[in-house]
């Protein structure tokens, strides 16, 4: 039974930064071209960075590998490159037997088309063949729960329903070796059990299967073996439970809650140190998913050594690819420019609920000075949590479940101004009228 | 007990030198391009209110209005065929062409979300985007046949070249989409110049006037009549009209010419596409 499923030896991808952007016009090469002999000296080279770096490990037939890491760390670049979406640079990966990749929920599904079109192009996408998807349509509508909804497009369909009926045909999938990427991290509480004990199942069944989640719980559930990579490399393989807990002690976990008991270690200066950062609900509890119309808290810790100094604590967010979202400076007026005693302080800002887009926000902390100005520090990655956009929520989603972009996703007010066929004082009376 | 039978082996490698076209993986991948074609067909006839009238308007309506103006007001020759009927035929295997040409060429910028999350032979997308134009050509086919009616035209036995025009039409407007659909990953500029070549190369193509107007004129240069065919529609075109409606034309060694260069088009676009593919994930 140890036969092996996957060998990746020493793989390596190198990007260019902002290599996604990449694509260039060609008055951009025309002009470079032109200008080429003008500036001899000084072409840059192209600022590159090692997404995965000669990462080698082997997977057994029917092990079930959770791969874990902060963002940025290379766990979707290895698995774009193990399900052959992206070509690695350098390194060489066997694969033995069918791949079936799950990095998204319903790729490809149409919202024109409806449930029952779209559960057949997304299968022939995924893999399927069509006497397959013919085989197991009954158990994927019935997985899905949309038998009543098959001939209805499923633009119309609900956030809850798309998902479903998405999972649904990914889930019967049967391949040797299953990639899952993150899906589980969309939806409500109820499917993400569902997927969750699907999951399970198929690592029963003595399928292969590479999980990437920022979930631990669900990494330690479902997966014997973890691994750990940082900064592209594999920092370390073993037992889940031990690689999880691991993770979480070091500085390379993204939780929804790190302190920092020794003070000397802690980030911070002779002026100031951070103790802990959390992100907390209404409730007080401590958490890293939350309801989008949800308000959430992010609270900082800190020792104040040196008396009398004028601090601003900050917060700055960043979303899964590592864009600012905002950036938030301590705008409470009891301590607005005034020097503040030593001690211990606990500054808490309050996110409305409504305002962040779905997905992971990363939180960096710091507590700096202006006027000159000093950052006494300034804690990168220090908390992480997960915003949900679902079917039970009130967002500015509405009953739209296809795929949203957006830095922020605030819910507004919205007016509508309507006058019947024939009204001759048209729309908006009071501006004509007068 | 399931361990006994060997799993297939796929490795993963950086390619070094030019990819081969494996085109055993896209027969394996048949199904897909159905599925893809389907969709295309779909909904494109869902979303848009007059659905599949839109494929009998188009070149209908263009005839109509090169009948007006060229065919009436510049009086331009039609092989002694009713101007309507040469026009319409003329149009319904370009429309076929460039209607391929960009939808291909946008299709693979357009299938970004696919191309970053599934692992598939990417030439489908293009392919497929140009399989689905020939549903819109058999719905029009029945437009010509009632206009032949209407004129008491009636085809030869060189009507049974009809569909190996159709399928050069394809080879053509594949060949061009592959170019044009790799191209425009890397380079934005490609969407823009698909509308302004797509007019060019209709002027360049004897869909508005018969290929005898020009064959004079290269015979006096000392060069071949045929020559014109390194356009691939104009053999397709010409040779269309000879095929359905009889004309009194003899566009064999044109139609040869357009055979060499819609097939060489082919061939180099699915070796540059299968060339620049491996990066199309990380840039598009």
């Amino acid at each position: 039974m140890t036969e092996l499923a996957i060998r990746v030896q020493g793989l390596s991808k190198l990007y260019r930064i902002g290599e996604r952007q990449r694509y260039k016009s060609l008055r951009e090469i025309i002009m470079r071209t032109l200008a080429a002999p003008f500036r001899a000296g000084e072409r840059h080279p192209p600022e590159t960075i090692w997404a995965l770096d000669d990462v080698s490990f082997e997977v057994m037939r029917g092990e079930v590998l959770g791969v874990i890491g902060r963002n940025g760390a290379g766990k979707s670049t290895l698995l774009k490159i193990l399900s052959r979406i992206t070509e690695p640079t350098r390194g060489r990966v066997e694969v033995y037997g069918r791949v079936g990749s799950l990095l998204e929920v319903g790729t490809g599904f149409h919202p024109e088309l409806t449930g029952r079109e779209n559960i057949y192009l997304n299968g022939a996408i995924l893999g399927m063949k069509r006497a397959e998807i013919e085989r197991k349509f009954d158990e994927i509508v019935a997985f899905a729960e949309v038998e009543r909804f098959l001939d209805t497009p499923v633009k119309h369909f609900s956030t809850g329903m798309y998902l479903r009926l998405a999972f649904a045909v990914a889930a019967h999938l049967e391949p040797e070796i299953l990639l899952v990427d993150e899906v589980l991290a969309v939806g409500d509480a109820s499917f993400q059990k569902k997927c969750l004990g699907k999951m399970e199942q198929v690592g029963q069944e003595g399928r292969t299967v590479v999980f990437v989640s920022h979930s631990m719980s669900a990494v330690t559930r479902l997966c014997g073996r973890g691994l750990l990579l940082d900064a592209g490399r594999v920092m370390l393989d073993g037992l889940a439970d031990q690689v999880a807990a691991t993770y979480m002690r070091s500085d390379l976990g993204t939780t929804a809650a790190r302190r920092w008991d020794d003070a000397s270690k802690a980030p911070g200066d002779e002026s100031v140190r951070l103790r802990a950062v959390r992100i907390r609900t209404r409730e007080g509890t401590v958490t890293d998913v939350v309801d989008i119309d949800d308000p959430v808290a992010v609270e900082m810790e800190y020792d104040v050594l040196r008396p009398g100094e004028v601090l601003v604590p900050n917060l700055h967010f960043f979303n899964e690819e590592g864009t600012c979202v905002f950036v938030l400076h301590d705008s409470d007026p009891v301590w607005r420019r005034r020097g503040r005693p030593a001690g211990r302080y606990i500054s808490k800002a309050w996110i409305p609920g409504n305002l962040l887009a779905e997905g992971t926000l990363v939180v960096g902390a710091a507590v700096s000075k202006h006027n000159p100005l000093v950052i006494h520090f300034f804690e990168r990655d220090a908390v992480a949590f997960q915003v949900v956009d679902n079917s039970a929520t009130v967002s500015a989603r509405g009953d739209y479940a296809g795929f949203m972009p957006g830095l922020v996703r605030p819910l507004v007010p919205w007016e509508t101004d309507f006058a019947p066929i024939g009204d001759p004082r048209g729309v908006a009376p009071e501006e004509r009228g007068r | 007990m399931n361990s006994a039978e060997p799993l297939p082996l796929v490795v993963i490698e950086p390619t070094r030198r030019a990819a081969a076209l494996r085109l055993g993986e896209l027969w394996a991948y048949r199904e897909l391009l159905y599925f893809l074609v389907w969709r295309d067909v779909k909904v494109r006839y869902k979303q848009t209110a007059l659905g599949a009238a839109w494929a009998i308007l188009q070149p209908l309506m263009t005839a109509a209005v090169f009948t007006i103006f060229f065919g009436r007001l510049a009086g331009i020759a039609s092989d002694g065929l009713p101007y309507p009927l040469f026009s319409y035929t003329g149009l319904l295997v370009w429309t076929f062409f460039s209607q391929g040409l960009s939808q291909s060429s946008n299709s693979v910028v357009g299938s970004a979300q696919l191309i970053t999350k599934v692992y598939f032979p990417r030439l489908v997308i293009p392919i497929a985007a140009v399989l689905s134009g020939l549903v819109d050509l058999a719905v029009a086919l029945p437009v010509l046949a009632a206009m032949m009616w209407y004129y008491g035209i009636w085809p030869g036995v060189a009507v049974l070249a009809m569909p190996f025009l159709a399928l050069l039409a394809l080879v053509a407007a594949t060949g061009v989409g592959l170019w044009l659909s790799a191209l425009n990953v890397e380079y934005r500029d490609v969407r823009y110049v698909v509308p302004f070549l797509v007019q060019l190369w209709l002027f360049v193509t004897p869909v508005i006037y018969p290929a005898n107007i020009l064959a004079p004129r290269l015979q006096r240069l000392g060069l071949p009549a045929w020559l014109w065919g390194v356009n691939p529609m104009a053999g397709v075109v010409e040779g269309f009209r000879w095929a359905v409606l009889d004309a009194p034309t003899s566009p064999g060694p044109l139609i040869a010419a357009s055979t060499v260069t819609g097939l060489a088009l082919l061939l180099s676009g699915a070796w540059y596409f299968r060339r620049v593919e491996r990066s199309f994930a990380d840039v598009v």
